[in-house]
């Protein structure tokens, strides 16, 4: 099972009638069993490139393999639960044949168990946040998209539900691609790191991490932070100097 | 309680009313009352209530799934907006009398055509109404059932309905008094029962007694259905929005 893009461009048109280009050219693969981290600054197109991926948007140059007839789990940025549905509704919802045990399981690991029978109008953002996963680990994904799933929450709180998903993550073996404009994120969670320019967005560079997550020590995470944001800033300057 | 204060002062002003007038063109609340009774112990007044009420039921049924079918279609897929639009335009201002009186040239003095008739006129609201529906749709979870390949029925079911019940409650609100006020024409014009063909018989006879009696016997079983059915299923649909404390 392998994911394939190659997109070469993707425009937007606004109601203004003027075309911007979001995406210049990415190029990137992904195996089972290994995730994935777009990173990149805000605004630079990665949520129209996960849109395509998923099969939202055909409009665009180049082109995208994903495995046939593969479970997509999908955690957009906004919840986008349904707010006349529980929580537990919400995902049983997509997942219908998913069992009660392993459902049990999957709410206790992302502290829901308490919230099964609220509604998402009455959750916190942090809480909702989590539905949305739960939602998207209990269809038993085979490709698993995350787009910026701890944006605007609290350090501490982003902490702990980057812990969660990581151990929600190393449970399964599926493709992952996680977007980030977060450094400290996508280098805790990704196997692999593919940095991207600011818009039109296309390839800076691509980094392996070797070590598995849980083994990650704060020394080696600072030092390929360190490493990433020479080569984005080392870019930037390039990119000013012509 | 303010509810049955209201209720008294309205009763008051009505007696009141009759005293300044007198009982020839107000007929006091206990007169009215023995009317409505002798037409009860007749069987006369459920009889009529009943042919009125099931009328309503039908041309209400067949006006609301017609209404929210064409408009969502109409919200949902440009080309029908724009072909059904001036239709829509037309119906929506085409006084009821005429539907009435047309219906009954064309299809005889039939049931069947009280019933088109009255449909027709509530048609077009229940599909303004969808129609909005169906635009103010959310894309986010649309895209949502997408990616996680909701079936057709479910996503229906669970996504699109919850969405579009403020709009079918509200239809159903306001098509359901249109209904009420237009039965009552189409029986008096073409019908040999019902409430309105009652009233019309009472208006030639002058009885006002009798003509009072059925029309605050059909404002009873307005407001019935109103408590019992209408407002019970809008507070069911909307059981899942915070509450204000």
């Amino acid at each position: 099972m392998r994911l394939e893009v190659d997109i070469t461009g993707k425009t937007f048109r606004n109601a203004a009638g003027e075309t911007h280009d979001v995406i210049a050219g990415v190029t990137f693969a992904l195996d089972a069993g290994e995730v994935g981290v777009l990173v990149g600054p805000s605004g630079c197109g990665k949520s129209t490139m996960l849109r395509i991926l998923a099969g939202l948007d055909h409009d665009f140059q180049g082109h995208v393999s994903r495995p046939a007839g593969a479970r997509v789990g999908f955690v957009f940025q906004e919840p986008r639960l349904l707010p006349w549905r529980s929580v537990e509704e919400n995902v049983r919802l997509v997942a219908p044949r998913a069992d009660a045990a392993k459902l049990a399981a999957l709410f206790e690991v992302l502290e829901l168990s308490a919230h099964r029978n609220h509604f998402p109008g009455e959750l916190s953002l942090g809480l909702a946040r989590r539905v949305a996963l739960a939602r998207a680990f209990a269809v038993e994904p085979e490709l698993l998209i995350l787009d910026e799933p701890l944006a605007s929450l609290d350090a501490a709180l982003a902490g702990r539900l980057r812990d969660q998903i990581a151990v929600l993550m190393n449970n399964r073996s599926m493709i992952t691609l996680l977007v980030t404009h977060d450094v400290d994120d996508a280098v805790r969670l990704g196997d692999r790191l593919f940095l991207l320019s600011p818009r039109p967005a296309r390839n800076l560079a691509e980094l392996r991490i070797a070590a598995p997550r849980n083994k990650r020590g704060d020394a080696e995470i600072a030092a390929i932070k360190l490493d990433i944001m020479r080569r984005i800033n080392g870019d930037a300057a390039k990119l000013d100097a012509s | 309680m303010p509810r049955l204060l209201s209720f008294a002062a309205l009763l008051a002003s009505w007696w009141i009313g009759s005293l300044l007038a007198g009982d020839a063109k107000l007929p006091p609340p206990p007169a009215v009352l023995s009317a409505m009774i002798a037409e009860a112990r007749s069987g006369d007044l459920f009889f009529h209530l009943g042919m009125t009420l099931a009328r309503v039921a039908l041309a209400f049924t067949l006006a609301m799934s017609l209404g929210a079918a064409i408009g969502y279609l109409m919200g949902r897929v440009r080309l029908a907006d724009r072909l059904g639009d001036p239709w829509l335009i037309l119906l929506l201002n085409l006084p009821a009398l005429v539907v009435i009186v047309l219906a009954y040239i064309w299809a005889g003095l039939t049931e069947v055509a009280a019933i088109a008739a009255i449909a027709i006129n509530k048609l077009p609201t229940a599909v303004v109404t969808l129609r909005e529906g169906a635009r103010a749709l959310d894309a986010a979870l649309d895209e949502m059932a997408t990616v996680f390949a909701l079936p057709r029925w479910k996503k229906f079911r669970h996504v699109i309905l919850p969405q579009l019940s403020p709009y079918i409650a509200a239809a159903a609100r306001s098509g359901l008094s249109l209904v009420w006020k237009i039965v009552l024409v189409a029986e008096l014009l073409g019908r040999p029962n019902g409430v309105g063909f009652e009233i019309g018989v009472a208006f030639q006879l002058f009885d006002i007694p009798r003509l009072l009696a059925y029309s605050l016997s059909f404002a009873v079983v307005v407001l019935l259905i109103e408590a019992v059915l209408v407002q019970p299923f809008e507070a069911r649909l909307s059981r899942w929005r915070p509450r204000a404390a």
